[in-house]
């Protein structure tokens, strides 16, 4: 389906913290079209300052009391002015919302697993895809990690769905202290490796990187939605750009709003 | 209400073209809009070879424009023809080629390449490149280097050949009669300017090239300069460009001396822009009472004004 542009109202804006927020947006049309793990293309303000758009994962898909799409939402944190702005929004507000677009994760089925590993801000695609897994009846464990206790947010709403919750702090606030990897590749290793395991991965990138070299490690395969500065989310600029490697070993760089944001972990050249 | 414009031999059914750079191959719109609504688009920069271009970042947001160093990153002219110009054609897109290359043979090889393939409208020589070192731009930095690669270009097609000139140097006008002499058939300007960003807190350039091209709204007015100043210097028909994001924008380009004009960064903006810009054209021609948008073309009107209310 092509994108739609919509104007969409901001129907709540829900602070988690001093940096993240929650915001809802009525896009039915989008909320309709929208697969786990695509993104958004989003201007919270008219003008030219900031003049392009931003990309964001796409949340949850938000539904009315028939469970009919009637939204969307954004896990947002705070790194710049457009996240600021998106921070700061007010019900009523219109922002231009442009999707869905890129590439969904690939959902498994049942017998398998699905081992979701977030990093902070990185739980952005999750959600969606939960709910799509727990539809399925797919057994399901989030790895998850933040910086403090404070900062790990939903953790009702996966275990609602019935997802097993792994969860890591850096200062060990909650969890386990240290970083999401460590558990992720722990259990990893404690599964017999003919297990049938799918790994989904989001977050910073070095934590993208340990992912995906664990699951290698261990025979699974790996998707991961990966974050670049992006000017157009169409394939247009050319600046979103993944070193990945074809068929042949031979790296290339490829646009990742058009192959991505899901990419597989296995073709990405990581540093 | 006539809106055709006119590039050497080439009829474009309205002004608006898809600026070379900032509209991939054409063919990734092709869902989004009909290309063939727009007066032509100006595809991404082709060598002969396939270039995997600059790491990322490669852009950078800046006050009202932003920068770019992608590197001319391309898939080659050959796979080109063979892989995105049969469906350019079928969505009847009126297809200008983007060519750069680091030697006049090279420019010779595509533009000789392109007169040969079905479906391309006219050649857009890019001499001016700011990101890359070894293409384009040693020609678009030199009067006899714009000369030669214009004249080389010139003797092997008959398609309407029009150099891309960077406003990196001091007189623009001065390129665009070198162009012309040398038998462009028109000149696009202006492409993006050489500039830089750097993160204060880890004093690291912000761009892996270390230095881009700034465009956007904030060069509107240097390019609208430029384009006014061109067209004082040459007969051949302008392609103007820099920072357009409304209809007004577009107009003042046309009414400075344009012909024609190319958008980039505000349809990474605004994708469906194309459509609010004809329509905001053609809303002013009403108003204006012109039938002809070439009518328009270097209308500004500089005749003396009565200042002398201003001193009494």
């Amino acid at each position: 389906m092509p994108p739609l542009d919509l104007s969409a109202e901001v129907t709540s804006n829900t602070p988690l913290s001093a940096d993240y927020n929650v915001l809802a947006l009525a896009a039915p049309a989008i909320a309709a079209a929208v697969s786990p793990g695509q993104f958004v293309m989003l201007k919270p303000a008219g003008g030219y300052d900031p003049l392009l758009r931003r990309p964001f994962s796409v949340f949850e898909v938000l539904r009315d009391a028939r469970g009919a799409p009637k939204g969307i939402s954004i896990l947002n944190k705070r790194i710049g002015p457009t996240t600021d702005l998106v921070y700061a929004a007010r019900p009523g507000q219109r922002i231009a919302c442009l999707g869905p677009l890129g590439r969904p994760f690939t959902p498994i089925e049942p017998p398998g697993e699905a081992w979701l590993v977030a990093g902070g801000v990185g739980l952005a695609p999750f959600a969606s895809l939960a709910e799509t897994l727990g539809g399925r009846g797919v057994r399901t464990t989030l790895f998850y990690g933040a910086r403090r206790a404070a900062e790990l947010f939903y953790l009702d709403f996966f275990r609602h769905l019935g997802v097993e919750l792994a969860l890591t702090t850096e200062d060990g606030s909650a969890g386990e202290r240290g970083r999401v990897v460590e558990p992720f590749e722990r259990e990893l290793a404690a599964r017999p490796p003919t297990a049938p395991i799918m790994v989904y991965a989001c977050g910073p990138e070095r934590m993208l990187a340990a992912t995906a070299r664990a699951a290698a490690r261990s025979g699974r395969p790996c998707q991961v939605s990966v974050e670049r500065i992006m000017g157009c989310g169409l394939g247009g600029c050319y600046s979103c750009v993944v070193p990945m490697k074809d068929e042949h070993g031979a790296a290339h760089h490829v646009r990742s709003c058009l192959s991505g944001p899901v990419l597989p972990a296995d073709r990405i050249v990581w540093d | 209400m006539d809106l055709s414009v006119r590039i050497g031999s080439l009829t474009l059914h309205n002004p608006l073209v898809a600026a070379s750079g900032c509209f991939g191959y054409g063919v990734e719109y092709a869902d989004v809009i009909d290309l063939a609504s727009l007066g032509a688009v100006a595809v991404k920069g082709l060598f002969l070879a396939e270039r995997e271009g600059h790491p990322a970042p490669r852009i950078v947001e800046t006050p009202a424009g932003m920068l770019n160093a992608i590197g001319l990153q391309g898939i080659g002219v050959r796979r080109f023809v063979a892989e995105k110009l049969p469906e350019l054609r079928a969505r009847r897109a009126t297809v200008i080629v983007n060519i750069c290359g680091s030697t006049l043979d090279e420019y010779v090889e595509l533009a000789r390449i392109l007169s040969d393939a079905d479906g391309v409208g006219a050649l857009e020589l890019n001499i001016s490149c700011p990101n890359i070192k070894e293409g384009g731009i040693q020609f678009g930095c030199s009067l006899n280097g714009t000369f030669d690669v214009v004249s080389a270009v010139r003797k092997v097609t008959t398609l309407p050949v029009m150099p891309k000139l960077t406003p990196n140097v001091t007189s623009v006008a001065s390129f665009a009669r070198a162009a012309e002499e040398a038998g462009a058939d028109a000149v696009s300007l202006v492409n993006t300017f050489l500039a830089m960003a750097i993160d204060v807190e880890t004093r690291r350039p912000k761009l892996s090239n270390i230095v881009g091209g700034l465009s956007g709204p904030a060069i509107r007015p240097i390019a609208v300069r430029m384009v006014y100043e061109c067209h004082q210097a040459v007969k051949i028909p302008i392609v103007g460009m820099g920072g357009i994001a409304d209809a007004r924008d577009a107009l003042e380009f046309m009414i400075a001396g344009a012909a024609a004009v190319q958008v980039g960064t505000a349809s990474f903006v605004d994708p469906f822009i194309w459509s609010k810009l004809l329509d905001g054209i053609r809303d002013y021609m009403q108003r204006h009472r012109i039938e002809r948008v070439a009518d328009l073309v270097g209308t500004v009107d500089t005749t003396e004004q009565d200042k002398e209310w201003i001193s009494s």
